[in-house]
């Protein structure tokens, strides 16, 4: 789908986040020539639109009727609780302001078409985007690399701030100092697991079962006989393989078995669709191609693990942002793609285009969803297929404010309540210390969950908990680690008298080993 | 965070064993100013001493040693002292001599008939094709040119001989180029008056290196030897991989742009896009990852123990000389099949000689062609027993997961790129004093040097030929006998722990 319409009628609220006031004439010779030439609402339409983008961008914000309503729009439809909509409405407005300062603050448009010159350019620095070379792919463009590199920065880790706004009004919150009331930040009453439904719920992790990442040495599969790992990967069964990883997928086979598990193909259609993508990053340049630049640049490139795969992740990531393939996610994702429309006709559904795209704004540390993955597949098709179905099934609930997150999918508030439960479940005395010197536990573990620890463990670490979010098909196990990283450190954060010596404690993650800390955590502990 | 709190009680504990024996605290002089070796030399307690004061441990520059060693200048090392160079490191760590010792090696283990210089139909060495086709300049020129005549289209490297960190390197693929250097170098008064004629290696450049995100990187690692007769060899777990910045291409038009070809830290530092927090540097753990998830385990572990393969046949072609070999292998009728197993796990012995053939892509019976010094019953290495020697090995691997040794480095650089790095230079020069200064006692320069397994830290064994010996020895018996590990072993056993694997695995 390329264009999002909705019923004009139920369309109350509009409002314009913001106007690009500073419009070249330049640009707007270059509009009405590209206006008259459209074919008519056609699919192609979509990169012939892209000009006009630049004009203005505007968020549809909707007030309407109960979800049981026949005229319910689809966001109720998808989430039903107002408070929790409403939450995600600022989530996303924090993202637009962002990208719409930056606008400003460029002076560019949010998509142009690139001239010819260029486009030749680009295409021969394909492969290496990520190279400061006079003449790079974005020297003829009105933006230099410092200034791409100066652009305001958008940063995730503050949206915690929006999560812990998040209350319910209709939750008595009278109880609030005694003992079973929960001490957290996060002040939903969501349904959450405690420690027996998860031994139950992750049986496969219990201590008589064999684990990839703590038995790797073993000759003998310990436990229950596992499926001959290649036969797995011959026989193409999706769920089988989604079985066995539950356990952790042995190195060599990684690839094929996560590719089998997402039902990841890479086929020739595949490889077309990929091409197609990277053509029109090519014909069109978009202003969310900053923020992606930025993100690779000031995360991955200076990471010790990710540096090496620099330019896959603007190639993947680049690609990413033209996808509208991605936008079927929205039917199940509480979030609403941000939409543009050409000027003069703001709030009109005929005029109104995803933007960008594939509707999700990258934010700093975005690329991390993609860098460990660069470890298993060297081939930018596959490496892109892998990515997006990891993004559509898991890493947008991450970006997602929703109550339906509950058992089987989570979505980042879940996790987050998740985490603060089983850590006062399991560690009163450590979660009331942290609170009491103003370390609430949540601030520290919020950046590794909502990047499901990518940049924070060691990548073989790292793998092995992401075979696990493969394998029971949920995030919950991130905020059980986030949990368990706690436990470990326990002694030495009991000591810490601050929320700066707190951090410093946990600050290197690199040598934890995962699976270890989350059976303890699980299974070996007395509840 | 953890890991750290051991070792600095592990610090602690030293300091106090060591306070008390004010008297006996090891006095030690470097000419390198590196904080990684001071730091470490402090942390035990040691005094610092200048050069010309009694001294135990001196670790010093490759120029240093030379005058240690020399004829004039030397003087007789007492027992109590020890330096971190072989007198004669360069027969391995200078790029000519190397070669030219490598190449000798191959043609004595030919003449022996050992298997190891087993060839194909092609002429090419099965097991020992491990260095890019190399001759000296100007000495092998009418060689090159023969070889060169034979593949015109190939890329070709010129090294100085005596000069590290890439000075002086350039490539070329034209024999006029060859011919200009050549009558510039003849006609250079500067060069002529230094060193009559400066000594160059031309290599065949490794046109098809492995890429990792479309860059190119060679391998650091670092080999500790103790004794090279008996070898004694160890290999450090955190090696490095050093990235170039800038994508590599095999075009002819970069041929000039030595960002694109070598990953000496010490030429990529200046470029646009170092980075000053990795400092292009990618830890071997990683590689093994990377290699293993995208092209399996058996050929990663395949790549690893060629890795291991190479380094052993190098230091063996400066331990030995041809004769001691015929000698052991008419006494221990096992030997070439014995030593293969011992360097190779046994599950992948057929893999590793299989792949072995396969991979041997480079024509090297020019190398062979070369006149081969005389031979002789002496030793290249003169094994003192007051030396020791950590070397950095680089290696670069080709996109057949070929490894090739480019060359041996006497001294590794201890300078710190990044945090990590000294993370890493810090470990590597603790765990080498752990092991050729036991306990950070005075050293005794007849130690028995067996460290004990646990004394090795981030080091494992490469090869230990006294133990592999014997463990020859054993396995000749039982075969004979045709028993098991029966009384005999039982009997050995008794003694103490049986001593571990002899090889890395």
């Amino acid at each position: 789908m390329l264009l999002i319409v909705e019923d004009p009628t139920a369309f109350t609220g509009c409002f314009v986040i913001h106007l690009f006031e500073e419009i070249s004439l330049l640009t707007f010779s270059f509009l009405f020539s590209s206006l008259f030439s459209l074919p008519s609402l056609s699919l192609s339409l979509f990169h012939s639109l892209l000009p006009f983008l630049s004009l203005l961008l505007t968020l549809s914000l909707s007030s309407q009727p109960l979800p049981s309503h026949p005229a319910a729009p689809p966001e109720h439809a998808k989430e039903p609780l107002a408070y929790m909509r409403k939450a995600q409405v600022n989530w996303e407005k924090r993202i637009l302001k962002s990208l719409n300062s930056m606008c400003t603050e460029l002076g560019v448009p949010l998509a142009r078409k690139r001239p010819a010159v260029e486009q030749k350019e680009l295409t021969n620095k394909w492969n290496e985007m990520g190279t400061d070379e006079p003449g790079k792919w974005t020297s003829s463009q009105s933006i230099c690399s410092d200034r791409r590199l100066n652009t305001p920065s958008y940063s995730i880790s503050h949206d915690s701030q929006v999560l812990i706004s998040l209350r319910n009004p209709n939750h008595d919150s009278s109880e609030e100092a005694s003992a079973k009331s929960h001490w957290g930040l996060i002040q939903v009453p969501l349904h959450d697991r405690d420690i027996p439904q998860m031994r139950e719920a992750y049986s496969e992790l219990s201590l008589t079962t064999g684990q990839l990442g703590i038995d790797d040495h073993t000759h003998v599969p310990p436990g229950k006989t596992r499926l001959i790992c290649t036969e797995l990967a011959f026989c193409q069964d999706s769920a089988a393989a989604q079985q066995y990883s539950r356990q952790g997928c042995p190195t060599g086979l990684r690839a094929d078995l996560w590719a089998l598990i997402l039902n990841s193909t890479n086929e020739p259609e595949d490889v077309m669709h990929y091409e197609q993508l990277k053509a029109g990053v090519i014909h069109h340049d978009l202003l969310v191609d900053n923020l992606i630049y930025k993100d690779v640049k000031l995360t991955a490139s200076n990471d010790d693990y990710y540096f090496v795969f620099e330019d896959f992740l603007y190639q993947v990531l680049l690609c990413f942002s033209r996808d509208t393939a991605v936008l079927e996610h929205f039917s199940y994702n509480s979030a609403t793609p941000p939409k543009s429309y050409i000027q003069g006709k703001v709030g009109v559904e005929e005029f109104a285009v995803v933007y960008p795209p594939n509707g999700v704004i990258p934010f700093h540390g975005f690329s991390m969803y993609v860098a460990p993955l660069c470890f298993l597949y060297n081939e930018p098709s596959k490496l892109y297929s892998v990515f997006r179905e990891m993004y559509v099934r898991y890493f947008f609930r991450l970006v997602c404010v929703c109550s339906k997150c509950v058992y089987t999918v989570c979505g980042i508030v879940s996790l987050c309540l998740q985490f603060e439960r089983l850590l006062q479940t399991h560690l009163p005395q450590l979660f009331y210390h942290l609170r009491e010197i103003g370390a609430q536990p949540l601030r520290i573990a919020f950046k590794w969950m909502v990047r499901a620890f990518s940049g924070y463990l060691s990548t073989d670490q790292l793998l092995l908990l992401w075979d696990r979010i493969l394998g029971y098909d949920s995030l919950e196990i991130v905020a059980v680690l986030a949990a368990a990283v706690f436990a470990f450190r326990a002694e030495n954060l009991m000591e810490v008298t601050s929320l700066t010596s707190a951090e410093a404690v946990l600050a290197d993650l690199s040598t934890l080993k995962v699976m270890p800390l989350i059976q303890i955590f699980l299974f070996a502990t007395v509840i | 965070m953890f890991i750290t709190r051991v070792r600095v009680c592990v610090h602690v504990c030293v300091r106090e064993t060591l306070g008390g024996t004010m008297a006996n605290k090891v006095k030690w002089v470097t000419d390198i100013e590196k904080s990684v070796l001071i730091n470490n030399f402090e942390k035990r307690g040691w005094t610092q001493v200048t050069e010309s004061e009694d001294w135990n441990f001196y670790w010093m520059s490759v120029q240093t040693i030379r005058n240690v060693f020399s004829v004039d200048t030397g003087y007789r090392l007492s027992d109590e002292q020890m330096v971190n160079h072989f007198p004669n490191h360069y027969e391995l760590t200078r790029k000519d001599l190397m070669i030219k010792n490598i190449k000798r090696y191959r043609k004595d283990m030919e003449k022996e008939g050992s298997p190891l210089a087993e060839k194909d139909e092609n002429g090419k060495y099965l097991y020992l094709d491990f260095v890019p086709v190399t001759f000296m300049l100007p000495a092998d020129y009418n060689l090159f040119v023969e070889e060169f005549r034979k593949s015109p289209s190939s890329t070709w490297i010129m090294k100085p001989c005596g000069k590290a960190q890439g000075k002086g390197i350039f490539l070329i693929n034209k024999l006029s180029q060859i011919k200009k250097w050549s009558r510039d170098s003849r006609t250079s008064t500067f060069v002529a008056a230094s060193s009559g004629k400066e000594a160059y290696v031309i290599s065949l450049y490794i046109d098809n290196p492995l890429l990792i995100g479309g860059k190119k990187f060679d391998l650091r690692l670092y080999v500790l030897v103790t004794t090279y007769r008996p070898l004694k060899c160890y290999m450090y777990k955190l090696g490095f991989c050093r990235f170039c910045t800038v994508k590599y291409t095999p075009s002819t038009s970069e041929l000039d742009n030595m960002f694109v070809h070598l990953t000496n830290v010490a030429i990529q530092r200046h470029g646009d896009d170092y980075n000053h927090v990795h400092g292009g540097k990618w830890t071997v753990s990683n590689l093994r990852l990377y290699l293993e998830s995208t092209r399996g385990k058996e050929v990663t572990s395949r790549l690893f123990d060629q890795i291991h393969w190479i380094m052993v046949q190098s230091l063996k072609a400066v331990a030995v000389s041809g004769h001691t070999h015929i000698r052991k292998q008419k006494r221990v009728p096992h030997f070439i099949p014995a030593v293969l197993q011992l360097l190779f796990p046994f599950s992948l012995l057929s893999h590793t000689l299989n792949t072995l053939t396969s991979l041997s892509r480079l024509n090297t019976h020019a190398l062979s062609s070369s006149p081969s010094p005389s031979l002789s019953s002496q030793p290249v290495m003169n094994n003192d027993k007051h030396c020791f020697e950590c070397y950095g090995y680089d290696i670069i691997i080709d996109d057949k997961l070929k490894p090739w040794l480019i060359e041996v480095n006497a001294s590794p650089s201890l300078t710190s790129s990044t945090a990590n790095d000294r993370i890493l230079k810090y470990n590597l020069i603790n765990d080498t004093l752990n092991i050729v200064t036991p306990n950070g006692d005075i050293p005794d320069c007849r130690w028995n040097r067996s460290p004990p397994r646990e004394a090795l830290g981030n080091y494992q064994v490469l090869y230990d030929e006294e133990q592999a010996l014997s463990e020859n020895v054993e396995r000749d018996l039982r075969s004979r006998s045709g028993q098991s590990l029966g009384s005999k072993g039982m009997a050995k056993g008794g003694t103490g722990p049986r001593p571990a694997a002899a090889t890395w695995k």
